[in-house]
């Protein structure tokens, strides 16, 4: 038992603690710099977004760079803070642009009329892909682009769907 | 070569290092940031380089409170970010002086305005601003020396009826 102890002493138990500890920090910063500035793992729910992404059990992933550098482009996939409440995050297809005229259904399943606005400046106007069960811009109207913070760039699970979400237009 | 690596790469090793924490630290916690422009003029002036401290942590609870100053990316053009003061929250009742009209602030909204309100271009002009914008809160003058110091809240007197607790 002695011999035991004594040995445990001997360990440079400080050049451990303090080896893990710089480990750790580095791994950390490691994981919130991929996280925050190159992609992302999320788990989108709901059924707005039918048939590209599933109401559930999708894994996708959101590429940060393209988000932060501007390079988001009318078609594609983002993911951006909801404008009417700040915690929610959503995820709709871009129809349009700053200065790009789109034209939607107001109310489609109930009737044909349909409305032209112009995007302003510094917005983009977000729509999901199932028109009937989604609330986006036709509601809230045009986003500011600030809020995107991330382009859906492919589909990890299920396996059966891996690959890209393109742009479909 | 392979001894010109043997050299370098502790260097190469510690930048790498550094820069993750250093990111991480201005991503999550804080980070310091130059102001410019004459909008927020007592607390921030133009002539000079100003440097802020910008807190930002816990932005994801959106426990704002009225009178802070808040730095926000700006709703026209997503490169450049504004600094402010957050006056309205949701549900707020607010009198615009300029157009004579009382307007609420939409939920999920706040409203901002520069301290310096003749040449400041701010919610008077793009209206209500989404909450989601906001990137951080100043609290802290650090650079010229002899400002350095606490940013107060303030408020502008009778323009403003606060509804509930954000």
């Amino acid at each position: 038992m002695s011999r035991f102890l004594r040995r445990l002493a001997g360990v440079r138990w400080r050049a451990i603690a303090a080896g893990g500890l710089s480990r750790g920090v580095l791994v950390f910063c490691g994981v919130s710099f991929m996280n925050e500035r190159v992609a992302s793992l999320t788990c989108p729910r709901g059924p707005s977004m039918l048939p590209a992404i599933n109401i559930m059990g999708d894994l996708v992933v959101a590429d940060k760079v393209s988000a932060r550098c501007g390079w988001v482009a009318s078609g594609d996939v983002v993911q951006f803070v909801s404008p009417e409440d700040p915690r929610k995050t959503v995820m709709k297809r871009v129809l349009g642009m700053e200065g790009d005229a789109v034209t939607y259904l107001v109310d489609p399943g109930n009737s044909d009329a349909s409305k032209t606005v112009v995007v302003p400046k510094g917005h983009i106007w977000v729509q999901g892909d199932n028109i009937y069960a989604s609330r986006d811009s036709r509601q809230f109207g045009p986003v500011p682009y600030g809020l995107v913070n991330g382009r859906i760039c492919c589909r990890i699970l299920p396996l059966k769907g891996f690959g890209l979400i393109g742009s479909k237009e | 070569m392979a001894r010109v690596w043997a050299a370098l790469r502790p260097y190469v090793k510690h930048s790498i290092g550094g820069t993750l924490v250093g990111l991480t630290l201005s991503d999550r916690y804080f980070c310091v940031s130059a102001v410019h422009g004459s909008s927020m003029h007592p607390t921030f002036e133009d002539r000079t380089g100003e440097y802020a401290l910008v807190q930002r942590s816990g932005l994801a609870r959106y426990d704002f409170s009225r009178g802070e100053v808040v730095t926000f990316v700006s709703p026209v053009d997503h490169r450049s970010t504004l600094v402010k003061r957050l006056i309205g929250l949701p549900g707020d009742w607010i009198s615009v002086p300029e157009t004579a009209e009382i307007r609420k602030i939409p939920e999920g909204h706040c409203w901002v305005e520069g301290d310096n309100g003749s040449v400041s271009w701010d919610s008077r002009c793009y209206g209500p601003v989404p909450l989601g914008l906001v990137q951080g809160r100043v609290t802290h003058v650090v650079w010229p020396p002899h400002k350095i110091g606490r940013v107060d809240k303030r408020m502008p007197e009778g323009r403003v009826m606060p509804q509930r607790h954000f």
